[in-house]
């Protein structure tokens, strides 16, 4: 096993003397009911092989059909990335030997991908706007999952045998190719971020892949080379794989950037391989040597005919494109009056799209906003998870919102619903009824507390009969205690004057 | 389009050989060499017949677009799915090691 003897060269240094070139591939998971090529279920963390027929099988004399949301999802994520959609395009087999692909070569777009040639505008932090511009997007299908049985550490090298899983296998895969990245000097780590992250917001909006890292519905490649200051000629690339969240992007780039450097400037070159990205120390190791594509042997899908999109279903397709992540932001910050800094930071606490949701769900936007960057950003930060992956929906805040506004709900309980909901115990509503949240509207049981309260309390009485209406504040303390916090102050102090009147 | 008779080199027979993960023996090379070669010269016959102005063929059928609505149907079960592999172990195919490569 290769290990990693290679010295890492300062991020600086590396700036100085090279310049960094690279190439990003998203495969992403369409979230279809069913699998590009047959009518097997999608559903993720089945019993294995639960999910499959002869066709994801690979057994003899099964045969294909496309999945027409497979490919209107494709040509809308083309749509959307600017590009040009084919007027006909075929579907090709990439062979190879691997057991996670029964069939022993994987459905695949070659030459001919169904779109082509487009853009995407990523925001960086501080509101530069970078184009990274989108070689292609093609159809393809998922693999199935290995388990490496003995050897040290589940990993291939020593394994005794190895066992597969293939629900996974035909799940349709769009997978996203730019073009070649160039000119972003010290950014590169930040621009590769950048545009994974808008582009995995695109595809959200988009509503066609759950585009969960984590789970693996959506994965990054970063292909990286350097090239000395003033050379014309790209470098050696190498390919790390399965960089599976947005922080990992941005750190294999530059692991990546200081590894390559290490080996030029000791006067070595570098070898163009598949690395695999360490999630624990940041670091990358040499996986197998890249095959050439001609070792895949391409050639077009005899048993699937070619597809060829007509104009008129691909205008109706872009008809049916939602309002894009930067279309929403330019209307928001319109409609909510924020400057360029505070819709800045919105969109960089993850929050924009959140709050947005909110206030389509019915919320003013001054509640949601206030919500998910205050209270929901603390529960997220506490939990140590993006703000996205919070166990409550924008639904569910505005539905608390709107039992605060009826007066159903004070600030103050609204947040243990808001725990109750991230608890997991239910909807709003049903969180408000078991934890009995409700509250105490009912006058007539204010009127009992205040009298008790007045009664334990005389001289206090005295003064707010004598008209120092501020010393009602120590009986509203006292029922907001009998009643657990349930009432609403205000309802009590106005009862409190009534009574002293 | 080329006039040379298409030819294979032992070279690419034994490179073939690894994709295909097959062992193939030294003798072997120059046979297959010399079968592939035939087997390619009888395909390019076919480009003596068709012009530049007829396409290469890829399906038999002249259709395009056969989509199936994304709608489950029912598959195997696990059982069945298993019942004609070699090896399993806890509801997956057991295969051999693979080594030197990793995907």
């Amino acid at each position: 096993m290769t290990t990693n003897t290679v010295d890492l060269v300062d991020y600086d240094e590396v700036l100085e003397k090279f310049d960094p070139v690279m190439g990003l591939e998203v495969h992403v998971e369409l979230h279809t009911n069913t699998k590009m090529f047959c009518g097997c279920p999608t559903t993720f963390g089945g019993e294995p092989n639960t999910q499959v027929c002869p066709t994801c099988l690979g057994l003899p004399g099964a045969l294909p059909v496309v999945n027409k949301i497979g490919v209107e999802s494709a040509i809308r994520i083309g749509l959307a990335l600017n590009c040009e959609i084919a007027e006909w395009c075929r579907f090709a087999r990439k062979n190879y030997f691997y057991p996670d692909q029964p069939k022993n070569f994987q459905t695949s777009q070659y030459d001919e991908p169904i779109a082509f040639n487009g853009y995407l505008d990523v925001e960086l932090d501080d509101g530069e706007i970078f184009r990274v511009e989108i070689e292609r997007a093609h159809m393809e299908e998922d693999t199935g999952k290995s388990l490496h049985v003995g050897g040290a550490d589940g990993r291939i090298h020593g394994a005794d045998y190895s066992l597969l899983d293939y629900n996974r296998a035909g799940v349709p895969l769009i997978e996203i190719v730019t073009k070649t990245i160039e000119g972003t000097g010290e950014r590169a780590p930040e621009v590769a971020r950048a545009y994974v992250t808008a582009l995995r917001d695109l595809l959200r909006a988009l509503d066609v892949s759950d585009v969960r890292m984590d789970q693996g519905s959506m994965r990054c490649d970063v292909n990286l080379s350097l090239m000395p200051k003033g050379a014309t000629v790209f470098g050696t690339r190498s390919e790390t794989k399965n960089v599976n969240s947005l922080r990992s992007v941005e750190r294999a780039v530059r692991y990546e950037m200081s590894r390559h450097a290490g080996v030029l400037l000791s006067g070595g070159s570098v070898v163009q391989e598949t690395r695999h990205f360490d999630e624990s120390d940041g670091s990358t190791r040499s996986g197998r040597l890249k095959e050439t594509s001609e070792d895949y042997r391409y050639f077009p899908e005899p048993d699937l005919v070619p597809v060829a999109p007509s104009r008129e279903w691909v205008e109706e397709l872009r008809g049916t494109l939602p309002e894009l992540p930067w279309q929403m932001r330019n209307r928001v910050q319109k409609e909510w009056n924020l400057s360029d800094a505070e819709l800045r930071d919105l969109v960089n606490a993850g929050a924009l799209d959140l709050i947005a949701a909110t206030v389509k769900a019915g919320a003013p936007s001054g509640e949601a906003r206030s919500w998910w960057v205050a209270y929901l950003t603390q529960q997220a930060n506490t939990q140590g998870v993006d703000l996205a992956d919070l166990a409550i929906t924008p639904a569910q805040v505005a539905r608390v919102i709107a039992l605060v506004a009826a007066g159903d709900l004070t600030n103050k309980l609204a947040r243990q619903v808001v725990d109750g909901v991230l608890a997991g115990e239910g909807e709003p509503d049903a969180v408000v009824e078991s934890r009995g949240l409700k509250v105490v509207s009912d006058d007539g049981a204010l009127l009992a507390a205040i009298d008790e309260a007045l009664a334990a309390q005389p001289d206090v009485a005295d003064k707010i009969r004598d008209g120092k209406v501020a010393a009602a504040g120590a009986i509203v303390g006292a029922v907001m205690k009998t009643t657990k916090g349930q009432a609403d102050a205000k309802r009590v102090r106005e009862l409190i004057i009534q009574r002293c009147s | 389009m080329s006039t040379e008779p298409p030819s294979i080199t032992r070279d690419e027979v034994a490179h073939l050989a690894r994709l295909a993960r097959l062992t193939v023996s030294e003798n072997e090379l120059d046979v297959f060499a010399g079968q592939l070669g035939d087997i390619l010269n009888a395909v390019a016959k076919v480009s003596e017949v068709a012009g530049a102005d007829i396409p290469p063929t890829s399906h038999a059928l002249p259709l395009t677009n056969v989509f199936r609505e994304d709608v489950v149907r029912p598959g195997l079960t696990q059982e069945q799915a298993l019942s004609g592999a070699p090896k399993s172990e806890d509801g997956r195919f057991a295969v051999p090691r693979i080594l030197g490569e990793e995907a």
